[in-house]
């Protein structure tokens, strides 16, 4: 028999496990209580007293009105909503939408259709560590610009954007800002009013709820089309049977966030830190993506010399730990992650990136395992390698 | 279904023959290290009593994906103690069957690479020996250079585009 190795989840912002306490709270959702919130007898009115209990937990987590919190199935879906909502509600203001170089998949290819039917988007760079620069954003808008769309942290390299000062100067400009917040909601504070945020993207697996929930916060009076059209669900913005268990697993997983998010921070950057210090201290040759101090509590990206990333994921994955990379072997195509060219790193360094991010069962042994195999995996790849 | 076949994982696991030849009769490079991808093949051939030409040994090196590593590695196992003319019989289809999975399209390219590899060795020995190069061969090798120049001019655009855009 093989020896069994242990396994190490170090891939939460890919996605999180459910919290056994928010599978409890989903569980009477899919048999007993499994009403139609739009029937008027009592298995829909349990189901629709259930939703907007929820819709009262997740907007509490924001600094929200519930009625400002529209439910969706996922993070693409409500970033699909917010830009195509918004351009086509204010075509008649003007046709110009701001976004960051680094903004995931979900915003940039809506950002690319958008412009094929009219509109002008404008991709601001970012600084090495991939922050983007308010000022830059100050000088992009114009008189025909309706949406600046910023990131509030990567999914990638985990920097975290000066978002209340762009909501700021968005206010001031009387331009709708709105943020993809799908990695940070539930890991570090977040007030919409604080930071004058108009729309913002909230998803439930990255935070230890289930798939399948995810919500788009929407300004009171912010003009918006909705893309699902039907029966007139969620303020009519988007039309669907609503998935009830998930959404009540969701606001569970912003309960518990609400309570331990603090603490869990703390607790998670000290790791972080540790990791971070150790891998570039054992590793020669190694760098790290992102900044240093404005990143989330639970990301590390590095990109390592002379090795090739999937490479490390795989070889990590036979040593039982589960990470991820930025850069996909697409061999004939120069295509590696938009992210970290942006951030200015050469295709031949894109290709050696490794992300780490933790979570709410990542221990300080799981940390210590990973800096013990980490190191001897680079180092393996390397020796196989006829680039020294 | 894992992503990867029991053959390609044991053969990134265990690598066979990595290494460099020491005055090798033959040396071939394939692939870019802008795309990820760079394979490096060592030939110590020699001749078998009816005067063929024999691959006596085969060492290689592999920056690159799993996949990429499986492909030199098994590849050196087909074709150790194997003629230069049985050797460059074999077709990326021949390696796709032994790695024991359809491959990913995108990952067809790791057994071109590997190949190319092996040819540019063997080109590289017939060029040391000044021996005739075959047609074939002759033809190969104008498309691996030709490739690799193609790879450097869409980087070097890439490059100028990337420019554009930030500054």
């Amino acid at each position: 028999m093989p020896r069994k190795i242990k396994r190490i989840y170090l891939d939460y912002a890919a996605t999180t496990p459910v919290d056994p306490r928010v599978l409890k709270a989903m569980e009477p959702y899919f048999s007993e209580k499994f009403g139609n919130t739009m029937s008027l007898h009592s298995f829909g009115q349990e189901a629709k007293t259930a939703l907007e209990e929820s819709r009262e937990i997740v907007a509490d987590l924001m600094g929200a009105k519930p009625s400002e919190i529209i439910f969706t199935s996922s993070a693409t879906e409500s970033n699909n909503l917010a830009l195509k909502g918004v351009a086509f509600a204010n075509r008649n203001k003007g046709n110009h939408i701001i976004i960051s170089s680094i903004e995931h998949a979900c915003i940039m290819e809506s950002a690319k259709w958008l412009e094929r039917q009219g509109f002008e988007i404008t991709r601001l760079k970012v600084d090495k560590y991939g922050l983007v620069d308010p000022d830059e954003v100050k000088k992009a808008i114009k008189k025909e610009t309706i949406l600046v769309s910023i990131m509030h942290a990567n999914n990638e390299i985990g920097t975290i954007e000066p978002i209340e000062e762009i909501g700021k100067i968005c206010k001031e400009r009387g331009v709708y800002f709105h943020t993809d917040a799908a990695q940070s909601f539930g890991k570090i504070p977040i007030n919409v009013n604080k930071m004058n945020i108009d729309l913002m993207t909230v998803s439930s697996h990255k935070m230890y709820g289930p798939k399948g929930a995810a919500a788009l916060f929407v300004r009171e009076g912010t003009k918006i089309e909705p893309i699902l059209h039907g029966g007139g669900h969620e303020m009519g913005l988007r039309s669907s049977t609503v998935n009830v268990a998930a959404i009540v697993g969701f606001a569970e997983a912003c309960k518990i966030a609400k309570k331990e998010m603090e603490k869990e921070a703390k607790r998670l950057t000290k790791l972080r830190d540790k990791l971070i210090k150790g891998v570039l201290e054992k590793i020669p040759g190694s760098y790290l993506n992102g900044h240093p101090t404005k990143r989330l509590p639970n990301n590390a990206n590095f990109w390592f010399e002379g090795v090739e990333g999937e490479s490390i994921v795989i070889q990590l994955d036979l040593l039982g730990i589960a990470a991820s990379t930025g850069s996909a072997c697409s061999s004939e195509k120069l295509e590696p992650s938009y992210v970290l060219l942006a951030i200015g790193l050469r295709p031949e360094q894109a290709h050696g990136s490794l992300r780490l991010s933790l979570g709410r069962w990542t221990t300080e042994k799981d940390i210590d395992y990973a800096l013990e195999v980490l190191p001897k995996v680079i180092k393996r790849l390397r020796k196989i390698s006829p680039i020294k | 279904m894992p992503i990867y076949s029991k053959t390609i994982i044991e053969h990134f696991k265990r690598p066979r023959n990595v290494g460099k030849i020491k005055n090798a009769s033959g040396i071939g490079e394939a692939g870019n290290i802008l795309c990820g991808d760079v394979m490096k093949l060592y030939l110590k051939i020699e001749k078998n009593k009816k005067g063929e030409e024999i691959i006596k040994d085969i060492k290689f090196e592999t920056l690159g994906c799993i996949v990429a590593i499986a492909n030199t590695s098994l590849l050196t196992t087909m074709v150790k103690g194997k003629t230069i003319k049985e050797a460059l019989k074999i077709k990326k289809d021949d390696l796709i069957k032994e790695l024991g999975q359809p491959l990913p399209p995108f990952k067809i390219h790791c057994s071109v690479l590997a190949l190319d590899a092996l040819k540019e060795a063997i080109y590289n020995y017939y060029q040391k020996e000044k021996i005739k190069i075959p047609e074939d061969l002759e033809k190969e090798h104008q498309r691996i250079v030709k490739t690799k120049e193609e790879i450097e001019r869409r980087y070097k655009e890439f490059r100028e585009l990337e420019r554009e855009v930030l500054e």
